[in-house]
């Protein structure tokens, strides 16, 4: 396995267990996420990739009977955010996610972009109107929403709904963008629009990408995991994992024996 | 297909399964006329209903029915003390139902654990909303005239109609609350935001439609509420109108209005029915239609809402 080094380390989990009441979804997991590089998840439905990554923004917190074990570091400061102290908003406002489907809230386009300014109590327009603009410009929707901004969120397509929902996460500077399987409500053309996205926005922030599809991991990612059944299996350079890969296992995956 | 139909050559299969279309095609066409029955006999009803009503009391609709207060000569009595009681008492309603009947909806579906103890409060809540309208009522007597001294006031009716209503909002509460997908939720958290942050920026606004047409249902109900109404003992004559809830000088708003007494529409409909001049039978179908415009605008405005809502949020 390759190991990142710890200057361009942002995260890492070490140790880490998770549990949905007596079922242990996540089994000893020890991962770097490196700094403004892609990290992809892959592996077969049910193998703990979509809970791993929701284990960054503490989203299981939501849900009883639910239960974490080890760490995740978060850099610069050191922090476990999985911490039984540490508040799961304040690693929300520090770790943002674009979820699944679409989930624009029913308000206008701004309004969804400015909802984590306003959630943090910004009040000053002018602050608020140039973050739209930037989240926006950075989520590649400045061009076709700057003039339908109070439009209802609702009357954008699939794709550039997806691409709102970016805008919202960009908003508010994340240190981490967790991505949960961004295209797989998506045509094609909006797939591959919001792939070139990521791989322009890995300048800014650290991504984290969960997917279905091992040809957008391929395309996108820098680091590649591949997980089953709760853990990982390899983790390694994107292109060593497609092309040569360590584990019998993953080899089988990426050729698409099973899963 | 039976075994018998399975042997025969296959344009005779093709009969067969022809005749079995045409058999089930039947039994749709049976329930269509069912339905068609059942609807015309429902309208009928209503509509005999209304028109009997018209035809008694549709004379008696003037400008001096709805100013003038009852009176022992049928032809002068109208029903202004009876509105007025009727509007201040859904006014008192509304506002005590509304907040604790939302509130209580929002707890039970965003904040309480979901345990043996949430599970049997809602069945209770569900229970409630069947529960005889005269129990409220006698429940209202004991606490609110005697026990709290409220006598018999507005107030009094007002919080007995809240009682009884009370379970309507908070089922309609939850109900719209429910329709609001969880990852609208997680969106929210995934902000940053705090749990009262989630609900009143987006639960409230976004189920505030389902919840208004919960509230105006309930409402309508109440307002053609008797029996409870009638159990805290609200007088039948009333002569002369509460003190206005307007005053001229501050605070502009006064509270007497509330310990007054009262009458309501159906209860002096009521009063009227059970007289044996025919002239103040015919007041009271006037004032049973008034009633009945009464409660059909409001379902109206819950209709509208509804419609108007559901047509810009889609799911």
């Amino acid at each position: 396995m390759t190991t990142v080094s710890n200057t361009k380390l942002k995260a890492q989990a070490s140790a880490l267990n998770f549990y949905y009441g007596d079922y242990q979804a996540l089994k000893n997991i020890d991962f770097p996420v490196e700094q403004n590089k892609v990290t992809a998840l892959i592996g077969p439905s049910g193998c703990g990739k979509s809970t791993f990554l929701r284990c960054f923004n503490r989203m299981h917190d939501l849900y009883p009977n639910m239960r974490y074990e080890g760490q995740i570091l978060l850099n610069p400061d050191g922090v476990n955010i999985i911490g039984p102290h540490v508040d799961p908003i304040e690693v929300r406002m520090r770790i943002s996610m674009v979820f699944q489907k679409p989930n624009p809230f029913p308000k206008s386009i701004y309004e969804n972009v400015a909802y984590g300014l306003r959630v943090r109590g910004e009040r000053n327009r002018k602050i608020i109107d140039e973050k739209v603009e930037e989240a926006l410009r950075n989520a590649a929707l400045w061009n076709e929403a700057k003039d339908r901004l109070n439009d209802l969120a609702f009357n954008l397509s699939g794709g550039q709904q997806q691409r709102l929902c970016i805008a919202r996460a960009l908003a508010t500077d994340p240190e981490i963008l967790l991505f949960d399987e961004p295209t797989s409500a998506l045509d094609p053309i909006a797939t591959s629009r919001i792939e070139e996205l990521i791989h322009e926005l890995k300048e800014k922030v650290t991504i984290l990408i969960v997917t279905h599809n091992m040809q957008q991991a391929a395309r996108v990612s820098d680091y590649t995991a591949f997980m089953y059944l709760g853990e990982v299996v390899e983790f390694d350079n994107t292109n060593k994992i497609f092309t040569n890969p360590s584990s019998k296992l993953t080899e089988e995956y990426i050729t698409g024996r099973f899963g | 297909m039976s075994a018998k139909t399975r042997d025969l050559p296959a344009v005779l299969q093709l009969e067969e399964t022809r005749r079995i279309i045409a058999r089930h095609k039947a039994w749709d066409r049976a329930f269509g006329v069912l339905g068609l029955v059942a609807l015309i006999g429902a309208l009928l009803v209503f509509a005999t209903l209304l028109g009997e009503m018209l035809k008694n009391g549709a004379a008696h609709l003037s400008y001096d029915f709805f100013t003038s207060f009852p009176s022992r000569r049928a032809a002068n009595a109208g029903i202004l003390s009876a509105w007025v009681g009727t509007t201040l008492v859904m006014l008192v309603t509304a506002l005590v139902a509304v907040p604790l009947g939302v509130g209580a909806g929002i707890y039970l579906e965003e904040y309480a654990a979901k345990n043996l103890l949430t599970d049997i409060i809602e069945i209770n809540v569900t229970n409630l909303a069947g529960v005889p309208s005269i129990i409220y009522g006698l429940l209202a007597l004991g606490l609110f005239v005697y026990q709290f001294g409220l006598g018999q006031s507005i107030a009094a009716a007002g919080l007995t109609l809240a009682l009884l209503i009370l379970p309507v909002v908070i089922v309609a509460t939850r109900e719209a609350i429910r329709t609001i997908p969880q990852i609208i939720r997680e969106a929210a958290y995934a902000c940053g935001a705090t749990k009262w942050q989630m609900v009143s920026h987006h639960i409230l606004p976004y189920s505030l439609p389902g919840i208004m047409t919960g509230v105006i249902i309930g409402l309508a109900r109440a307002i053609g509420e008797t029996a409870p109404i009638i159990t805290i003992g609200a007088l039948t004559f009333i002569a002369f109108l509460p003190q206005s809830p307007f005053q001229s000088e501050a605070p502009f708003l006064n509270v007497e209005w509330l310990s007054a007494p009262f009458t309501v529409m159906p209860i002096q409909m009521f009063n009227w029915v059970s007289r044996p001049e025919a002239d103040f039978q015919a007041n009271a179908a006037a004032a049973g239609l008034v009633l009945l415009v009464m409660t059909l605008t409001m379902n109206a405005v819950a209709i509208w809402i509804r419609y108007h809502f559901r047509k810009r949020i889609k799911w």
